[in-house]
C-alpha cells in the first residue's frame, strides 16, 4: 500500500471503529444503535435547518484546527487557541459595536481585529519561546485563563453598563447572511464558512508555496540545522505563533461577528479551541484534512443534539463516540502496523 | 506536485458542494421537519449547560414537567413531554429550533442564559408558544417566568442571623449578575434586619459550574471564622457543600453551616464524623421551578396562554420558601421566620432586589 493511500485510509478506519465501538455502547447500554446513528444523520443533513446549523459549527471548528495544525506543523505546539479565540471574539466584537462605518469598511475591520487580538494573544508565548526559551504549552496554557478572566472583566466593566453581555454588533459589521438563512429555513449559517475555506487555501499555500512557509517547517524540524543554513529561528518561531493566533482570534470573530453578534461572559472555555486539537489531529494537520476533520466534529456535534430527542440515546454517548475516534487516531501506530501485516500477508 | 492541486481541487469541490447542497434542499423543506401530526398537547424544555440532573433549577423544572406529564396522562417523548440538554451557549438556538421543528406545543427555556436566543427564535417563529424561566423576553408568543428570590433570601438570611455566633456570614454566588444580586441583597437585608452587628462576606466564583472554586472560597471564608454560607451558584456550591463537610469530618463540635439554594439541599449536607451522622445544611432557600413551570404548562393547555406577559412567583403562591427540613434550625429562628413572612406579605417592608435599593436601607 503506497504511504499517501495509508495516510488516507488510517483517519478513515479510525473513524470508522470510533463509529463501530460507539454502536457497540449503544447496544450494551440499551439502546438501538441504527435509530441513533440515524437521529444523528438526521440532526446532520436531516434538512435545510439542520444543515445550516452544522455548517455554522464547522466554521469556527476549521479555523481552530488550522491554528493548532499551523503551529504544529512548525514545531510549536499552541494549546492556547482557546485564549486566542475569545480575545479575537471580544475585539471582534468591540470592533462591531464601537464604531460607524459603511459595511464595506466595517465588516473587514472587525474580522481583522480579531485575527490581530488572537495574533497578539498568541505573540507573547511566541516571544517568551524565542527569547527566554519558555516552553509554549505552559504559557499558552495559563493565558487562556488569563484570557477568559479578561475578557469577562471586560465585559462587565468595560464593553457594558455592568451587563453580562454587550450590546449587539452593528448590522454592518455581520457576517450573518440573509441569502444563507433563507436557503437554511432561519439557521444561524452565515459567511464565516467562506473566510474558513480562504484560511484553509492560505494556511496550505504559506506552508507549501513560499520560503517562508519552507523556513517555519524546517525550524520546526530541526532548529539547529536551521540556524547554520541562515535562518532566523526566532523570528520564525514568534511569526508562526502569531499566524497561528490569527486563525484563533478568526474563528472567535466567526463567533462573535456570526453566530451571536455579541458577547457574553462565559463561565468556562468554550471547547472549540481545545476541540481544534483534536480537529487537527485527525486532519494530519494539512489544510485539506482540517477542513475535513472540521466538517466531521461539526457534524457529530450537531447531530448529537437531535440524539435524545430523536431517539432517546443520551448525547454522552455521543461524546464517547468522538473520544473513541480520537482515541483511535492517537493509536494510528497500531492501525498501520495491523495494515502492514495484512498487506504483508496479501503479498505472500 | 500534480496529487496537490488535485488536494487543492478536492477542496474546493467539496466547499462549492457543501454550499449548492444547502440550495439543492429547499425544495422539500415541509416533508422532514414536521413529522406524524400529534393530538396530544406537547411541552419541551431546553436546559442550560447545566443539565437536567444539576441538583437545582433545571433539575426542578424537569420534575414539574414530569409531574404535568402524569397528571395529563403524556408520556415522554416527542408525542409528550420532553427535555433538551444544551452544552455549550451555541446550542441554545439550535435546541429551541429543534423543538420548534417537532412542532412542541410550548417550549421552556431553563435560565436567563436562554433569553437573548429565545428571543430571536421567538421573532423568527410566530406561531410557536415559549416560555422562559428566570428572564423577561418582551415578545408577545414568550411568557415570562420570574421568582421574587430576594423574599426566599431574605427568610434564609433571618435564620443565618439567629443562628450566627461569629456574626459573619458569607455569600457565595455564582455568576455576578442582576439575578444573583436579587439573592445577595435580600440575604444581606434579611441578616441585617435581625442582626445589624452581623457582617456578610461576598464573594463570585465566576461560574455555576465550577465545584472546586466554591470549594475553595468557602475554606478560606471559614477559616476567616465565618459560620454560615449561603450559596447561589447552582452547580459550583457542591464545593461549598465538601468544604462544610470536610472541616465538618476534622472536627464535629466545630459550628459551621451551609445554606442551600433552589431545591432542599439537605440530603447534600449529610456527612459522618466517627460514627456519628451529621448535617451540615442549616436550611436551604427553596424556589419552587416546578410550581411555576406546572403551572403555567396546564394554564397553556387549558387555552390561556400568557404571552408577552410577566408572571412573577413569590412568597404568595409558595414559590419560594425555606426547606421543609427544619431540623437544623431553632425555634427562635423559625418564629422570627414566620414574623418577618407575614411583614412581607402584608407589603409592611419591601425586600430590596438591586444593590441600589439596598443601599437605601437603613438597619
Amino acid at each position: 500500500m503506497s504511504r499517501k493511500l495509508l495516510n488516507i485510509s488510517i483517519p478513515v478506519i479510525s473513524v470508522l471503529l470510533g463509529l463501530l465501538a460507539g454502536a457497540v455502547i449503544m447496544l450494551v447500554s440499551g439502546y438501538d444503535p441504527i435509530q441513533g446513528y440515524s437521529a444523528m444523520l438526521s440532526g446532520i443533513f436531516g434538512d435545510e435547518y439542520y444543515l445550516g446549523e452544522t455548517v455554522r459549527q464547522i466554521t469556527p471548528y476549521i479555523l481552530a484546527g488550522l491554528a493548532v495544525a499551523f503551529a504544529f506543523r512548525t514545531g510549536l505546539f499552541n494549546i492556547g487557541v482557546e485564549g486566542q479565540l475569545i480575545v479575537g471574539w471580544i475585539a471582534a466584537v468591540w470592533v462591531g459595536t464601537e464604531f460607524d462605518f459603511p459595511k464595506v469598511i466595517h465588516l473587514p475591520l472587525a474580522v481583522l481585529a480579531g485575527a490581530a487580538a488572537g495574533a497578539f494573544w498568541a505573540f507573547i508565548p511566541g516571544l517568551l519561546k524565542a527569547k527566554y526559551r519558555v516552553h509554549e504549552v505552559i504559557v499558552t496554557i495559563m493565558l487562556n485563563y488569563t484570557a477568559l478572566h479578561v475578557t469577562n472583566y471586560l465585559i462587565v466593566n468595560v464593553l457594558s453598563d455592568k451587563q453580562d453581555k454587550t450590546e449587539n454588533i452593528a448590522e454592518t459589521a455581520s457576517l450573518r447572511s440573509v441569502l444563507f438563512e433563507n436557503l437554511t429555513d432561519l439557521s444561524r449559517m452565515h459567511w464565516g464558512i467562506i473566510i474558513a475555506l480562504i484560511c484553509a487555501i492560505f494556511m496550505w499555500f504559506i506552508l507549501e508555496k513560499t520560503t517562508t512557509g519552507f523556513e517555519l517547517k524546517a525550524v520546526g524540524f530541526n532548529q539547529h540545522a536551521s540556524e547554520y543554513a541562515g535562518m532566523s529561528v526566532k523570528r520564525n518561531i514568534i511569526l508562526s505563533m502569531v499566524i497561528s493566533g490569527a486563525f484563533a482570534g478568526l474563528a472567535g470573530a466567526m463567533e462573535g461577528l456570526g453566530t451571536f453578534g455579541y458577547a457574553a461572559i462565559k463561565g468556562g472555555f468554550t471547547g472549540v479551541g481545545f476541540d481544534g486539537i483534536a480537529v487537527a489531529l485527525l486532519g494530519g494537520n494539512a489544510a485539506i484534512g482540517v477542513v475535513l476533520a472540521a466538517a466531521l466534529f461539526g457534524g457529530l456535534k450537531n447531530g448529537a443534539l437531535n440524539m435524545p430527542l430523536e431517539a432517546g440515546v443520551p448525547n454522552e454517548i455521543v461524546d464517547i463516540v468522538i473520544a473513541l475516534i480520537i482515541f483511535f487516531v492517537a493509536s494510528s501506530y497500531f492501525i498501520r502496523w495491523i495494515i502492514s501485516r495484512l498487506s504483508k500477508k496479501g503479498a505472500k | 506536485m500534480k496529487k496537490r492541486k488535485f488536494g487543492l481541487a478536492l477542496s474546493l469541490v467539496l466547499a462549492a458542494g457543501t454550499i449548492l447542497g444547502a440550495c439543492g434542499n429547499d425544495n422539500d423543506s415541509e416533508t422532514s421537519g414536521g413529522g406524524s401530526k400529534k393530538d396530544n398537547f406537547t411541552v419541551g424544555m431546553v436546559t442550560d449547560i447545566g443539565g437536567v440532573d444539576d441538583k437545582s433549577f433545571n433539575q426542578s423544572a424537569w420534575e414539574g414537567l414530569q409531574e404535568f406529564g402524569k397528571e395529563n396522562g403524556l408520556e415522554k417523548g416527542k408525542d409528550g413531554y420532553n427535555y433538551v440538554q444544551s452544552k455549550s451557549d451555541a446550542d441554545y438556538t439550535t435546541n429551541l429550533n429543534t423543538l420548534v421543528r417537532n412542532k412542541f406545543d410550548l417550549i421552556y427555556g431553563i435560565g436567563y442564559l436562554l433569553a437573548e436566543p429565545m428571543g430571536k427564535v421567538a421573532d423568527q417563529r410566530k406561531d410557536s408558544n415559549f416560555a422562559i424561566v428566570d428572564a423577561v423576553v418582551e415578545k408577545p408568543n414568550v411568557a415570562s417566568i420570574t421568582f421574587t428570590e430576594q423574599q426566599g433570601s431574605f427568610l434564609v438570611g433571618v435564620i443565618a442571623a439567629k443562628t450566627t455566633k461569629s456574626n459573619k456570614i458569607g455569600f457565595i454566588g455564582g455568576v455576578d449578575g442582576s439575578l444573583i444580586n436579587k439573592f445577595e441583597v435580600g440575604f444581606i437585608a434579611g441578616v441585617k434586619s435581625v442582626n445589624p452587628k452581623a457582617d456578610v462576606k461576598v464573594q463570585y466564583a465566576g461560574s455555576f459550574g465550577a465545584a472546586d472554586k466554591g470549594q475553595a472560597i468557602a475554606s478560606s471564608m471559614y477559616s476567616s471564622g465565618i459560620d454560615i454560607i449561603y450559596h447561589a451558584s447552582g452547580g459550583t456550591g457542591n464545593g461549598v457543600f465538601a468544604a462544610a463537610k470536610e472541616l465538618k469530618k476534622k472536627d464535629p463540635a466545630d459550628n459551621i453551616w451551609v445554606i442551600g439554594v433552589d431545591r432542599d439541599q439537605f440530603e447534600e449536607g449529610n456527612v459522618k464524623a466517627g460514627d456519628k451522622e451529621y448535617n451540615v445544611t442549616l436550611t436551604s432557600m427553596v424556589k419552587r421551578v416546578d410550581i411555576a413551570v406546572k403551572d403555567l404548562a396546564s394554564k397553556t393547555k387549558n387555552g390561556d396562554f400568557p404571552g408577552g406577559k410577566v408572571i412573577e412567583y413569590g412568597l404568595d403562591q409558595n414559590a419560594v420558601a425555606i426547606a421543609d427540613h427544619k431540623e437544623n434550625v431553632s425555634d427562635d429562628a423559625l418564629k422570627a421566620v414566620e414574623e418577618w413572612t407575614g411583614k412581607i406579605k402584608s407589603g409592611e417592608i419591601k425586600v430590596p432586589s438591586t444593590r441600589d435599593e439596598l443601599k437605601t436601607m437603613k438597619f
